[in-house]
């Protein structure tokens, strides 16, 4: 067996996959977090009790409803990116002059309150969504068998990364936004309603969390805490990546996806802190982030 | 007019007062103190409260003229909550006797209230074999099962079929550590050895790289030392990432709650080491047949215990003739337990109640033949087999 840093190959290929995998749900977390960070200049701590939200959404759906898993991943972040933008009329608007301390506060006790009600209602423990059946089973690579469900869930997740990318910075739509969050009054006086995709940019941000829910629904259980142990890591990514910088966002997801997997073969009692180290080393070094503007 | 008010409110508040505090001396009260909510809310949970109530119904609802009640609260598997919440209860309102829920990190923090307090205490659906060992009182008793006889059920029925490399997943306290090391102790002593073990946190839901560890490791069996939602999860994730193909899983503790939620299809062949299974005998199944009556599911063996425990624990007031902790504890220590739940069980020095343990296999889908019908006996264990003959000698009680 070929063995690297005295650990075997296979063992390292696997925990890379799976690094892999967590890597972009980190990648699609990070992504929304970056879009409304990058053009409202909030930092949206309640981003984890979205994805949350999201996951909860599916899971009510499949349950009291009837909603399959493939109508859950439109309908579920269609549902929370609504409740996205009824907060982002009723409260958040009023913030956008403020310092951003008031809106990562409001942010903050919004996501409070949204697990605590979930845990209200649902209990603190778990609740199981099945893995739909056409994602069942797995393929051999060798050295570690992958379920066809995770691989899903990366090409699923890659492809949305993708889209918004694109999106922002390759459309017409997406200069707009990019000019509005430069100078809001020049764009506006183009004749063109900001204050109309400021509140789609929230909303979509948060329906991106959402959709990641969803996505990690089968995976993970769903649980009114999965959020919240999740967006501390996901914010560290986003820091890394530069704060708004969507690319940025997306590759250090995935890179630092990779590096907690290889880290849990190397020295596994490190793999929770590694994240946070990078992000130690990053700021000293560069404290706008890898791929952040000065 | 004022000052009349003032009088009768006076004497009303002091009527009430007094008729509270008989009220507390009226009653037996009995508590449990479980997890009600998380990764082992299914293990007794509700259905504990509801075994320990039916124990109550069967001797009437009275004892020495006393009314028997049931408190019960959520631990949330945090020890400080368990302890606080006991000697709450002591205090305020004259608890007689505590039944443990599930987690050994808890009932350990509990058994220290339980000297403090003096109030004799059932840990049962804990395993940690310190509950008698270390952590052992004069007032606990350890009544269904603990580590020591699931390693020596399960853990050398697996060796002697050939199992002989080992690597544990791990619950990450006091229980998972106390199942490893019981576990492991059993396989090198007949020959066996441990290649690796990994530490997840409770209530881990993804188990999949914990999982890529054990496979690297080469061994043969994939010793799951936790319980509850975790061993279903690690289970699930196990057959998932094809594990369960190069590698035998042996759950070193599994309730048939468990077994329900994975299903035959994905639990079939696994061992495990019980202390009671619902399809036992004609005795089993009617206690089996009203609990599923008002639960809806068949009991575990905790819940059978919790049944047993109280109705015991009752026995010995009504013939010590009163609640006296002390009193009672000696008439528990002296006499033979038979019940549904066991035949000629007894409470050793320790604090351990020794009785027959049960290794089973559970049945493939084709061998099973009604609802619920999920294990097969494939060896019954003397308590003595199952937990040895003598006292823990890490117990200060073991040396009198």
């Amino acid at each position: 067996m070929t063995v690297v840093f005295g650990v075997p190959l296979p063992a390292i290929l696997g925990q890379l996959m799976l690094g892999l995998v967590n890597g972009s749900f980190y990648a699609l977390l990070s992504l929304g977090l970056a879009v409304i960070f990058g053009l409202l200049g909030v930092v949206n701590f309640a981003h984890g009790a979205f994805y949350m939200l999201g996951a909860f959404a599916a899971y009510i759906g499949l349950q009291f409803l009837g909603v399959n898993y493939w109508c859950a991943l439109l309908l579920a972040p269609l549902a929370v990116g609504l409740l996205g933008i009824v907060i982002e009329r009723l409260f958040l608007r009023h913030l956008y002059q403020l310092d951003p301390l008031y809106g990562l506060l409001l942010t903050f006790g919004i996501a409070l309150i949204a697990e605590g009600t979930m845990r209200g209602i649902f209990g603190a423990s778990g609740k199981s969504y099945p893995v739909p059946e056409s994602l069942q089973g797995g393929f051999n690579l060798g050295f570690m068998v992958l379920p066809i469900y995770r691989a899903w869930a990366v090409f699923a997740s890659l492809t949305v990364c993708g889209l918004t990318w694109f999106l922002i910075e390759r459309t017409r739509l997406g200069a707009m936004l990019r000019a509005a969050t430069e100078n809001a009054r020049l764009v506006q006086a183009f004749g063109i309603n900001v204050p109309l995709m400021v509140m789609t940019t929230y909303g979509a941000g948060v329906a991106l969390a959402a959709l990641a829910g969803v996505l990690a629904a089968p995976v993970t259980q769903v649980s009114p805490l999965m959020g919240s142990s999740l967006v501390i890591v996901v914010f560290a990514v986003v820091v890394i990546g530069g704060m708004g910088s969507i690319i940025g966002a997306i590759v250090s997801g995935l890179v630092l996806g990779m590096i907690e997997g290889l880290t849990k073969v190397i020295y596994p009692e490190a793999s929770n802190i590694v994240v946070f180290v990078i992000m130690a080393v990053v700021l000293i070094w560069r404290p706008t982030g890898l791929f952040g503007r000065e | 007019m004022l000052k009349t008010m003032t009088v009768a409110l006076g004497a009303f508040l002091s009527l009430y007062a007094c008729s509270q505090a008989a009220a507390a001396g009226d009653q037996i009260v009995i508590g449990d103190i479980d997890d009600l909510s998380g990764v082992y809310a299914d293990v007794q949970g509700q259905g504990g409260v509801e075994a320990a109530n039916m124990a109550i119904a069967d001797l009437g609802g009275t004892i020495l003229g006393k009314k028997v009640i049931v408190l019960s609260v959520d631990h949330q598997n945090k020890p400080d909550i368990g302890a606080s919440k006991f000697r709450e209860w002591a205090d305020q309102n004259g608890l007689n006797m505590l039944l443990g829920g599930s987690n050994t990190g808890v009932s350990i923090a509990m058994a220290k209230v339980a000297v403090a307090k003096k109030v004799p205490f059932f840990a049962i659906g804990a395993g940690g074999a310190s509950l008698t060992g270390a952590d052992c009182t004069p007032y606990s008793i350890h009544y269904a099962y603990d580590t020591t006889a699931l390693g020596n059920g399960t853990a050398s029925a697996i060796v002697k079929q050939g199992g002989k490399t080992w690597f544990f997943v791990t619950a990450d306290y006091a229980f998972g550590t106390q199942l490893q090391e019981a576990a492991a102790r059993v396989v090198t002593a007949n020959g066996g050895k441990v290649l690796g073990a990994v530490r997840a946190p409770l209530g881990t839901t993804d188990y999949s790289s914990f999982l890529l560890q054990a496979q690297a490791s080469g061994a043969q069996v994939l010793g799951l030392a936790n319980a509850g939602t975790d061993f279903s999860n690690s289970l699930k994730g196990a057959n998932e990432f094809g594990i369960t193909k190069t590698m035998k899983p042996a759950a070193l503790l599994a309730f048939i709650s468990d077994i329900h939620s994975l299903t035959l299809q994905t639990a079939q062949g696994l061992y495990l080491t019980t202390a009671w299974y619902w399809d036992l005998n004609d005795e089993t199944r009617a206690f089996a047949k009203r609990f599923f009556a008002k639960m809806h599911r068949e009991p575990t063996m905790t819940q059978a215990a919790y049944y047993s425990a109280t109705l015991q624990y009752l026995k010995a007031v009504k013939t010590v003739g009163s609640t006296d902790p002390d009193l009672v504890m000696a008439e528990l220590k002296r006499a033979k337990i038979n019940d549904m739940f066991t035949k000629n069980g007894y409470i050793r020095a320790d604090g351990l109640m020794v009785h027959t343990m049960y290794v089973m296999q559970v049945k493939t889908p084709a061998e099973s033949k009604y609802p619920w019908d999920y294990y097969k006996v494939i060896k019954v264990m003397s308590g003595e087999e199952a937990d040895g003959s003598q006292p823990d000698p890490a117990c200060s009680l073991s040396k009198k």
